[in-house]
């Protein structure tokens, strides 16, 4: 049975739905993961509302909400604690790793090896679907009495113990997504191995494929361990275990009948084990996205690729080696914040090299101002930004002070999401015309891209200012502490900011949908581009490529001397 | 009440021993940080316009492994700085502030007992022997436990949400949680410590003026998180001792 | 299983063989995770609650080690005779391996019995949540891969698997193996220690 064979043969449902097609799963994680993100923002908008506005009625949508949530549309703080826990579990887990891993890896990876496919297709369907009903059961959540997990993404025992039955649920659903990302790693790491095409060496694969790879090894050593202390959250909810509960613990004035023994402290060593690499998981597919849009709009090779890979991998290994740094306050021994604070300034050094690889790349080259490279120009200094302001957070004297401010929530989201955010929307304008056969409007493509980085920073920057004033994170109304006041007129602002951002996400989505049936049609490979996925058909076919490519050369041969192009694809044979 | 004036954008006013050592730290940190986006951004803004294809309509082959051993420049000034960072104020900062504590002869010893949402002190009274706490005895009328039959809790003494402090004398608090777990914050002393249940966690400060400070709750705790504050009131020695004096006084009757 | 032109191997090592080695290596962080915790707990808690020896019944424990061990040597058994395409012997040493696996289940669920009636349950103590977390999770992975065996051996009957093609029985093979590893560290942990 040939693949096009196949392809006939198979219904709507075998085509679109249970697909296992690497390209169709990859773009059913595309549609999910930028419907969470959407979600998460809404939820993030609400509680901004909030934050502005203290014990003022949600305007519009606050009727709407029943007296539980918000009594005549005033957001009561569980709901707040709420949207709190949501929207940091939905953008980390169900919004940009599906994006960043699930979609641009599904697609993408395969393609720049020159493969036919994952190397378990049935796998990776499962792990699509696995994810999807780990984010339908978290979202359930909040029709459950009590409503949905209200402590924090992080989920800190014993508050998240004694919780409502949402934080069951939220444990659940971990479960799945867990599940799902061992399933999709597992899926990466052989596909990357094994099935590079002939002649494409590790020193010749794509930076992006690089960053994948990295990721998936990340994923697969690292969720485990919060699986494992999720197992033990659950049971201490459930089955009356005491792993995080100490004795004589009094809740709202009774004494709770446990034998107690366990430590508090033990989740969040588990769990940071899991979400110290999360970061790097969040941000290598979009460092790999960056550098292939460098190399391809500079059109040169990229500088010292050689140091990326490594950096990569050293930052890989380092991340499991510095979890604690995120509890130099919390009680544990301060000679480990000492060597958490060494190895934590150990890890800036490879980011700075890839940093600073990357600017150096544009020295020398043919800079093409496109759009796809607007975003990868962008998201250079955001990321610098984040990645600098998560010194004085490293750094054991400040972090005193600075610890659960706003200014740790500016640091991750300027690293999160004007960095990786930013650079995985540019990777979308970027391999439209691969996906789709079509290009998307350049014209409203740069509408968004100037409102939204525009936007972005007058939500995060302010935060900075606010975590110096000592303004607590997780407040539902900052104005009760005489400390915050002094900052809360920037809140206004950082929600007006957050609605034009809200606007200026119109134009991407109305222009994502439209181009996909009017978008013009590219000429084939209209980037010049000379990594293997342009090798083959837009939209690629199943089995993506007619014939097995060869490689004979590095990713990014550019402005080669002597050519008559300015650039030499990978399977090109000279 | 506390002075609003304590409070501008930037740094609330300093007001402890090493509230002073915190601030040049993230000084340094902060204009190192800005210097070395300034050096970045020049050098890309140059990159950006100086190479844009108009101006640079070829590129170049041979940049791409120019440079050797001079690219890794940002790398080892970034180390230099942190190296010099860690050795000279992030050790012995931390040092002073996290693991050498005052003794108990010299400071004034306080017992913090957190819990949804408030902030509970146990003072040892004139004796220094604080009565132990035992979480069965804990009622309305006794929120922190206090053990009615420990001879040592009979000049012992209780304060919700304020923790009363002589200035002139490190104050030592031994922290526990009833429930769940919260975070010790004074923003003006440039202190903060979670409090652990299960755990007793040491922590000192020594204020520098007197006034009210404010105490909040730096660890998510619940839905009254955000209204979870305190005051330290730091007193002159002579008005804390009146202070003690009346509190004895009230427990008498 | 795309059936394209594109079937190319970069390594030779087949597909099935390394993403079991991949999972596996996931298991032992998962394992290792858990181990760590107890192992923290142990040394940092100030009531564990270790049982008395005559809880915890060493000797049956013993024989459970013993028959498990033996478990995996039938089990590289039955790999061998398929290697040597001798399918009668690979049907009985993929049973003998089964049935000692259940052994095993049936000689712990008489243990947890015996503890629980002399008061050793999950919520009584961080020893007994410990003890009945990890081995219980052990067992789920026995039935996992006891599952995984008999759909070896059925496949075995069926004639799918002869000297030349038998990579779905060396993948049970590994995990089996990896699942007798765990016990294997599992029982000084809770029995020796």
């Amino acid at each position: 049975m040939t693949s096009k064979h196949q392809t006939h043969e198979s219904g709507f449902v075998r085509k679109y739905i249970f697909s296992l097609d690497h390209k169709v799963i990859g773009l059913q994680y595309m549609f999910t993961a930028l419907t969470f993100l959407l979600l998460g923002f809404g939820f993030v908008l609400l509680m901004r509302w909030q934050l502005a506005y203290p014990g003022k009625a949600i305007p519009l949508i606050g009727g709407w909400l029943s007296d539980t949530l918000a009594p005549g549309g005033v957001m009561l703080p569980e709901f707040y604690n709420q949207l709190g826990a949501m929207h940091g579990t939905i953008m980390v887990f169900l919004g940009i790793v599906p994006l960043g891993v699930g979609f641009y890896g599904n697609y993408f990876l395969p393609l720049q090896i020159g493969a036919g496919d994952m190397a378990f297709p049935k796998l990776n369907m499962m792990s699509y679907w696995t994810y999807f009903v780990g984010g339908i059961l978290m979202l359930s959540s909040f029709w459950l009495p009590g409503g949905a997990a209200q402590s924090g993404w992080t989920s800190y025992p014993p508050l998240s113990v004694i919780a409502p039955s949402g934080q069951t649920m939220w444990l659940l659903s971990m479960t799945f997504i867990i599940t799902s990302s061992l399933f999709g790693s597992i899926n990466f790491i052989v596909t990357t191995i094994n099935m590079r095409a002939p002649g494409l060496t590790w020193m010749r694969l794509p930076i992006f494929v690089w960053g994948q790879f990295v990721t998936a090894i990340l994923l697969l050593f690292a969720f485990p361990v919060l699986q494992a202390g999720a197992i033990l959250q659950l049971l201490d909810r459930v089955a009356g275990t005491c792993f995080y509960l100490p004795a004589g613990l009094v809740v709202s004035g009774t004494l709770l009948e446990r034998v107690g023994g366990g430590s508090a402290l033990l989740y969040q060593h588990l769990f940071w084990f899991l979400a110290h690499p999360e970061v790097y998981v969040l941000i290598l597919p979009a460092i790999g996205i960056v550098g292939e849009i460098i190399a391809n709009n500079t059109r040169k090779p990229l500088f010292g690729y050689k140091t990326i890979v490594a950096s990569m991998i050293f930052l890989g290994v380092l991340s499991f080696l510095v979890w604690a740094h995120h509890m130099f306050l919390s009680g544990m021994k301060t000679s480990l914040s000492r060597i958490f604070m060494v190895t934590t300034m150990v890890i800036s050094i490879p980011s700075v090299a890839i940093l600073s690889c990357y600017i150096f790349s544009l020295w020398g080259g043919s800079i093409r101002y496109r759009l796809p490279m607007l975003f990868a120009l962008a998201f250079l200094p955001m990321f610098g930004i984040g990645g600098l302001t998560g010194l004085p957070l490293g750094f054991l004297p400040t972090d005193i002070y600075l610890h659960d401010t706003y200014y740790v929530i500016g640091h991750f989201h300027y690293v999160v999401v004007t960095g990786t955010l930013v650079a995985l929307m540019g990777g979308l304008y970027y391999w439209f015309p691969k996906m789709f056969g079509r290009t998307m409007n350049s014209f409203w493509g740069h509408v968004h891209f100037w409102g939204t980085l525009i936007c972005m920073n007058g939500i995060f920057f302010p935060m900075f200012i606010q975590g110096m004033a000592g303004m607590q994170r997780r407040l539902y109304d900052p104005t009760v502490q005489a400390h915050n006041l002094s900052t809360q007129f920037l809140s206004p602002f950082q929600f007006l900011s957050a609605m034009l951002l809200l606007v200026f996400q119109f134009p991407f989505i109305i222009n994502l949908f439209v181009s996909l049936f009017k978008g013009k049609k590219p000429v084939e490979n209209p980037w010049e581009a000379t990594t293997l996925e342009w090798a083959c058909p837009s939209p690629p076919p199943h089995g993506n490529f007619t014939s097995l490519p060869k490689v004979y050369r590095g990713p990014y041969e550019y402005s080669v001397p002597g050519q008559k192009l300015d650039f030499i694809p990978q399977n090109k044979e000279s | 009440m506390i002075d609003p004036s304590n409070y501008t954008v930037g740094l609330p006013i300093a007001a402890s021993t090493y509230a002073s050592k915190v601030d040049l730290s993230l000084n340094i940190l902060q204009w190192g940080m800005v210097a070395i986006f300034v050096i970045w951004g020049i050098f890309f803004t140059y990159c950006l316009v100086r190479f844009r294809s108009r101006n640079n309509p070829s590129a170049s082959y041979a940049a791409a492994n120019k440079g050797g051993a001079l690219s890794f420049l940002p790398d080892v000034m970034v180390l230099g700085f942190e190296i010099w960072l860690i050795f000279f104020l992030g050790l012995p900062i931390w040092a002073e502030i996290k693991e050498t504590f005052p003794t108990a002869m010299e400071s004034n010893v306080v017992e913090l007992v957190a819990e949804q949402y408030a902030w509970g002190f146990q003072y040892s009274g004139d004796d220094g022997l604080f009565a132990k706490r035992d979480p069965k005895q804990i009622s309305s009328g006794n929120t922190i436990g206090l053990d009615a039959n420990d001879p040592n809790g009979k000049d012992d003494y209780v304060s919700i949400n304020e923790l009363h402090v002589p200035l002139g004398k490190p104050t030592l608090l031994y922290m526990s949680s009833k429930d769940v777990i919260h975070s010790f914050f004074v923003p003006e002393f440039r202190v903060k410590q979670d409090v652990v249940p299960g755990m007793r966690v040491p922590l000192w400060f020594e204020p520098t003026k007197t006034g009210r400070f404010e105490i909040g709750c730096a660890q998510l705790c619940g839905l009254g998180h955000y209204r979870m504050r305190g005051e330290v009131v730091v007193h002159t020695p002579e008005e804390f001792e009146v202070w003690k004096q009346e509190k004895m006084k009230e427990k008498e009757i | 299983m795309s059936s394209s032109a594109i079937e190319y191997n970069s390594t030779g090592i087949p597909h099935g063989k390394l993403g079991m080695w991949v999972f596996l290596a996931s298991e032992i962080m998962l394992f290792g995770a858990f181990i760590s915790a107890y192992i923290v707990l142990r040394i940092g808690s100030p009531n564990f609650g270790v049982p008395p020896e005559s809880v915890m019944g060493r000797p049956l424990a013993t024989l459970n080690t013993f028959v498990l061990i033996t478990s995996s040597a039938t089990m590289v058994l039955a790999l061998a005779a398929i290697q040597r395409d001798n399918i009668k012997q690979f049907t009985w040493f993929m049973v003998l391996t089964s049935v000692l696996g259940l052994t095993f289940l049936g000689i712990k669920a008489f243990e947890y019995q015996h503890k629980i009636h002399e008061g050793l349950t999950l919520s009584s103590g961080l020893f007994g949540s410990f003890y009945y977390t990890l081995t219980g999770l052990h067992a789920l992975h026995m039935i996992g891969g006891l599952v995984f065996n008999t759909y070896v051996l059925i496949q075995g009957l069926r004639g799918v698997f002869n000297s030349h093609h038998h990579e779905r029985v060396e993948y049970a093979g590994l995990y089996w193996h990896f699942v007798d590893l765990v016990w294997v560290i599992l029982f000084p942990v809770f029995y020796l220690v």
